[in-house]
């Protein structure tokens, strides 16, 4: 198989995470492939959103939170205190499920991750904000009205800008938690083209609760249930395949 | 009895509580409106108060509860902000914690005459500044300082959650959260808490009988010098505000108008007052406008 060859940007080694008393992951391995889309799916609570945060270390902060295992991004586990969280996030970017824009111009928001990490020249500004927004498709809608409120914009709009924002850093990864589920169904369709053109260029984990947008835009999809990576193969062969009797219970529809 | 009579007692109960609120605000208002308006012109606005004859005005005392205002606002926002953002970021749960909230909690609650006294005791008397517009605004800021941390903390939590995470995840630092998307995303809500306290600040007496006391010296509009003793900006010396002018004429003024004085410089505070309000939320909304660009 081609995918075997792929480079790993993360390696994820019998990964554990309680909140309390709340073992919501459970010995966890994962491998993520450089320039794939990696889904994965899992109904609520089954400790998918959880797992995502945990690859650009979001998690850590939140109250009585135990973190066990190691992930390895780049050959480096980023679970070691000494890991620089600010370098790391410009690497691995992240969306959310609501559009966050800051209530900013559209232009302070994708300036915005640059500025933080030390650009300060108009012109290379200006240049990164124009790539970002041509990188998500906002660029033609929003060009003439760049210093316009972001909270203007509707819906689908703010989400690609957000995506816009996270591009900014120049990140080589960019996860992706629900991006879609609070937009409507033309706007779901564009993010989903543009994760498909994203892959040329970068690696991305989505979260989503969409089993059709699983098979649409991902190459891996993973199957989380209870907190345990139940199965993680080929999209193609998970749908149509999948080697676990709880998988195909989920995917059919049984239960979830 | 029939659940729809019970529905419509309520109703009714509620209504007319709501309403008792209205009629004694619009009661209140109306009754100083009524006395004072008339008595508002150019000259008593400006003119200095008088001592003994008829025809004084208020215009230093009114210059002195802005000016006073202005002071303690400096002072308290940043203290104010600053402990807001400990609060709602810094502040883990634990005994410190709640031993700083318990503490807000009693200050926001000490009657401000007994902050007065206090205010005497340490900045009147411990400093030596005697009575004067700096202690004056200090005392403020104590009686203003509580309020003022629970209006920043409160808007800094009200920040979506998720827009924390979005700031965090963009590699910023905790620093850099605060100050580029919490502190800006809660401006509108601060700024309009600021202004409201600062009615309340504008009005308050009690705690500046003893702390920015009941004269004024002569003052001269024209030196703007703050450290010559008759400048009106001049920190070091005392100033009777608007409030505790209303107060000192009423219990003890001797001029014959007194009556009429005290009407109007009551009408002039609450006008003030309103007008503050009116500030806040007018402010508030346009900024809500700017920022999310609705209609």
């Amino acid at each position: 198989m081609i995918a075997t060859q792929e480079k790993e940007v993360f390696d994820i080694r019998e990964l554990n995470l309680w909140y309390d008393t709340n073992h919501a992951l459970k010995d966890i391995d994962f491998p993520i492939h450089e320039k794939e889309v990696t889904a994965i799916i899992g109904p609520s609570g089954c400790g998918k959103s959880t797992f995502i945060k945990t690859l650009n270390v979001m998690n850590r902060t939140v109250p009585g939170v135990r973190i066990q295992g190691e992930i390895n991004y780049r050959g480096k586990n980023i679970l070691r205190p000494k890991t620089d969280l600010v370098e790391l996030r410009k690497q691995v970017g992240m969306v959310f499920q609501q559009a966050t824009p800051f209530p900013k111009s559209i232009y302070e928001n994708v300036a915005y991750g640059p500025k933080i990490h030390g650009v300060h020249k108009k012109s290379k500004l200006n240049e990164i904000v124009e790539n970002s927004l041509k990188g998500v498709a906002l660029w033609e809608e929003v060009k003439d009205r760049l210093h316009a409120p972001a909270l203007g914009l509707s819906g689908g709009q703010q989400q690609r800008l957000c995506i816009a924002r996270a591009l900014a850093t120049e990140p080589d990864t960019i996860l992706m938690d629900e991006p879609t589920s609070a937009l409507d169904p033309i706007s779901t369709m564009k993010i989903e083209e543009l994760i498909l053109e994203l892959k040329q260029k970068y690696t991305i984990v989505i979260v989503t609760h969409n089993m059709q947008q699983a098979a649409r835009v991902s190459d891996k999809t993973a199957f989380f249930l209870m907190g345990e990576l139940i199965e993680l193969d080929e999209t193609k062969m998970l749908f149509s395949n999948p080697s676990d009797q709880r998988t195909e219970d989920y995917i059919t529809g049984r239960f979830g | 009895m029939n659940s729809r009579i019970t529905n419509r007692i309520a109703t009714g109960v509620f209504f007319a509580c709501a309403a008792l609120i209205t009629l004694v605000l619009a009661g209140l208002l109306g009754y100083i409106l009524y006395h004072g308006i008339a008595i508002i012109n150019w000259d008593f606005l400006t003119s200095p108060s008088s001592s003994f004859r008829a025809g004084g005005g208020i215009g230093p005392q009114l210059f002195n509860s802005f000016y006073i205002l202005l002071i303690t606002m400096i002072i308290t926002v940043p203290l104010g902000l600053g402990g807001g953002i400990y609060m709602a970021e810094y502040a883990k749960p634990g005994k410190l914690t709640s031993i700083i909230r318990t503490s807000i909690e009693v200050l926001a609650s000490l009657p401000s005459i007994v902050l007065g006294m206090f205010g005497l005791l340490v900045f009147v008397n411990l400093t030596g500044w005697g009575y004067s517009i700096l202690s004056g605004a200090l005392t403020l800021t104590i009686f203003n300082l509580p309020i003022m941390v629970r209006e920043c903390e409160d808007a800094i939590r009200a920040v979506p959650r998720d827009q924390r995470e979005a700031g965090l995840a963009l590699g910023t630092t905790h620093w850099h959260t605060i100050k580029k998307v919490l502190v800006p995303s809660a401006f509108p809500t601060i700024l309009s808490g600021a202004i409201l306290a600062s009615g309340r600040v504008f009005g308050e007496a009690a705690a500046l009988l003893f702390t920015a006391g009941l004269t004024t010296p002569r003052l001269d509009f024209g030196n703007w010098n703050p450290f010559s003793p008759d400048s009106p900006l001049n920190i070091f010396r005392p100033a009777e505000t608007l409030a505790v002018h209303i107060w000192a004429v009423n219990s003890e003024g001797l001029i014959p108008d007194a009556r009429a004085v005290a009407d109007g410089a009551s009408a002039v505070l609450i006008i003030s007052v309103l007008l503050f309000n009116l500030i806040a939320r007018a402010l508030g909304r346009f900024i809500h406008k700017r920022l999310t660009a609705s209609k």
